[in-house]
């Protein structure tokens, strides 16, 4: 496919961070914004930072790119102090996407996923051929979106090309300030989806902090939960979190009725996919009625020529046109298969179509979930936490 | 005065082509300076006060007030005219440099230091690209202001178009002065216009199709 994931075939690009008691105290507080923060972020792992606003979770993540120094304490990048290099070498080493994708508006697309390839001294034919290949990465036509300008984007697409541009140069480790935070709920939903397939396939150590419980126990290899000052109130995986809260602040963070919150560890992938016709832009409709009305299906769902899925359409609209017509957006449907139950819920519920497309590598089509699957799946899940619960009180 | 035109025409045309020569020099000299003043006050912390006093002068400044001041610095010689012309010049594109730089936002400029751009380039690809529409207004309010600054300041740097204002107001009754003090007043009003769209078109030229209106 690309170089990248021949370098990385499902392995580990990521490297170790270290956070040794570090501490920031801003000029004029009285107490520390971080007080004594220790962690270790295994390669290749999306560690979560999530806590109230105010408790230090951006300044903790700032201390690692050095945008903000520490008072005390040290952190280590693959062993190395990050004191070690000179400043705009080690940023040029660490990806940074913050909220919005915050794009340079007056630079097209490709000039600023290019921007630190630049800096690195890459040649213009790789870092091009950087450009289109983490075009294609974030799932937006190289062809179409290289030389647009970001006000010529949506909230999603600018989102995502500000994805690609922290991801540009390799490096080992990612910085996230509620990436997703600016955008609508579908189209977030759709942007964790490609973050958990592109890590899948890049194996970053990726740091992401989030207001937001529900998209942390989503992302997280790990969750690591702050209190004000950034003591950490518990770091483990989500599913031991869910089932485990140290404390009283973590029960109260991660919510109320937490057995219901184990539904959102569910997957997709957990669940049987059923078949469904698919039929492709630009065949021939009678071609495409013939295997629908065969398989008893009342609808198809349209694949782009890479297998992408683009829409559902009637057999009655199909009937109307000579040959399957291109879709009207440029947007891929469905949730991917690391998506949770919940959000296929929530795609059945806006889709209207009773069944969630799912989608795999790339955003290929994989086949469909329906609503009684899903269903099924979350009642049986239910019942085991109950009995679980339960039979632990 | 169709043939006042015709007889004084070379005249005429070297007085047009001093005096733009004249303005287009004292506003190149005072964008850089103005450019590298806006920089400072905007990046050093304890210049923050004069920084935000210079972006409250209103936008347009009262330019026949500075034509008062100018007065008395005419009598210095052409040195010091110079130097005073391109003093007013600089006012109006500090005040909007100052402005533009404030007002790009803080986040894209640490976002620009966390992908590892140093403080240089920070300034050179992000901020003055993104400051540039704001700045370049504040060169044409400067270039019209200059213009007739110039006009005044003919007297001693001469022989820009003033000095047929100037020659056509001490002659008044003989014949030519009317035309004299049409040609010049005409003149400067005309060079500004072709002026103010040469930079239009200049700014389109040179701002990002990203950002442009
Ligand atoms: N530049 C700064 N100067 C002074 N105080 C700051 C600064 N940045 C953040 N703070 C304070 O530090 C604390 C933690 O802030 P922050 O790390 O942004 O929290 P979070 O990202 O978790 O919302 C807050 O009380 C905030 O007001
Ligand atoms: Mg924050």
């Amino acid at each position: 496919m690309n170089d990248h994931s021949q370098q990385h075939p499902d392995g580990v690009s990521g490297v170790d961070l270290e956070l040794k008691d570090v501490t920031k105290k801003y000029a004029g507080q009285q107490t520390p914004a971080v007080d004594g923060l220790s962690l270790h972020i295994p390669a290749g792992e999306i560690v979560m930072f999530v806590g109230p606003s105010g408790c230090g979770k951006t300044t903790s993540l700032k201390m690692i790119n050095r945008l903000i120094e520490p008072t005390s304490g040290t952190i280590t990048i693959d062993g190395e102090d990050v004191r070690s290099q000179k400043v705009d070498d080690l940023r040029r080493h660490i990806g940074y996407v913050i909220q919005g994708g915050s794009l340079f508006p007056h630079m097209t697309v490709a000039q600023n996923i290019a921007l630190v390839p630049g800096l690195l001294g890459w040649d213009k034919k790789k870092a091009d051929e950087r450009v289109d290949e983490l075009l294609d990465l974030v799932s937006l036509d190289a062809g179409r979106y290289r030389d647009r300008y970001p006000r010529e984007l949506s909230g999603g697409q600018q989102q995502r090309v500000g994805v690609a541009r922290g991801l540009a140069a390799d490096p080992p480790v990612v910085l996230m300030d509620e990436p997703f935070g600016a955008v609508d709920p579908i189209t977030r939903q759709r942007l964790q989806d490609e973050l958990m397939s592109i890590q899948s396939e890049l194996g970053k150590t990726i740091v992401c902090v989030t207001h937001d419980i529900d998209e942390a126990i989503k992302l997280g290899d790990r969750i690591c939960i702050l209190q004000e000052g950034a003591r950490v109130a518990q770091y483990d995986t989500p599913a031991n979190i869910l089932a485990a809260p140290a404390d009283e602040f973590v029960e109260d963070f991660v919510g109320a009725g937490s057995s219901l919150k184990q539904l959102t560890l569910a997957r997709v992938s957990d669940v049987e996919l059923s078949p469904w016709t698919t039929v492709t832009v630009g065949e021939s409709s009678r071609d495409a009625l013939a295997r629908a009305e065969q398989a008893g299906h009342s609808s198809v769902v349209v694949l782009d020529s890479r297998k992408r899925p683009r829409g559902w359409t009637w057999l009655r609209d199909l009937r109307a046109a000579e040959t399957v017509p291109e879709p009207r957006t440029d947007e891929i449907l469905g949730v991917d298969r690391r998506a949770t139950l919940n959000d296929a819920l929530d795609d059945m519920l806006t889709s209207s179509h009773g069944a969630a497309i799912v989608t795999g590598r790339r955003d290929e089509f994989l086949g469909v979930v329906d609503f009684a699957t899903v269903t099924q799946q979350i009642q049986d899940a239910g019942e085991a936490a109950e009995r679980e619960a339960a039979g632990t009180a | 005065m169709w043939d006042y035109l015709v007889q004084e025409r070379a005249d005429i045309a070297f007085g047009a082509y001093q005096h733009t020569s004249l303005v287009v020099q004292c506003v190149v000299l005072a964008t850089v300076l103005a450019f590298a003043l806006a920089v400072l006050v905007t990046r050093v912390p304890r210049l923050e006060g004069v920084a935000n006093a210079v972006s409250a002068i209103g936008l347009t400044l009262p330019s026949f007030a500075l034509l008062g001041f100018l007065l008395p610095l005419l009598s210095l010689g052409t040195g010091p005219a110079v130097a005073a012309v391109t003093f007013y010049a600089v006012l109006p594109i500090l005040r909007n440099a100052v402005v533009g730089l404030q007002g790009v936002d803080r986040t894209l400029l640490e976002s620009a230091r966390g992908m590892g751009m140093d403080p240089v380039s920070t300034l050179v690809r992000v901020q003055l690209p993104l400051a540039w529409p704001v700045i370049l207004a504040g060169v044409r309010t400067s270039t019209q202001m200059t213009m007739g600054v110039a006009a005044i300041a003919a007297i001693v740097l001469g022989p820009g178009l003033g000095t047929y204002i100037f020659s056509g107001l001490e002659q008044i009754g003989s014949a030519n002065a009317l035309h004299s003090a049409l040609v010049g007043t005409v003149g400067v009003v005309v060079l500004a216009l072709v002026l103010d769209l040469l930079l239009l078109l200049f700014g389109r030229l040179t701002t990002s199709k990203g950002i442009r209106v």
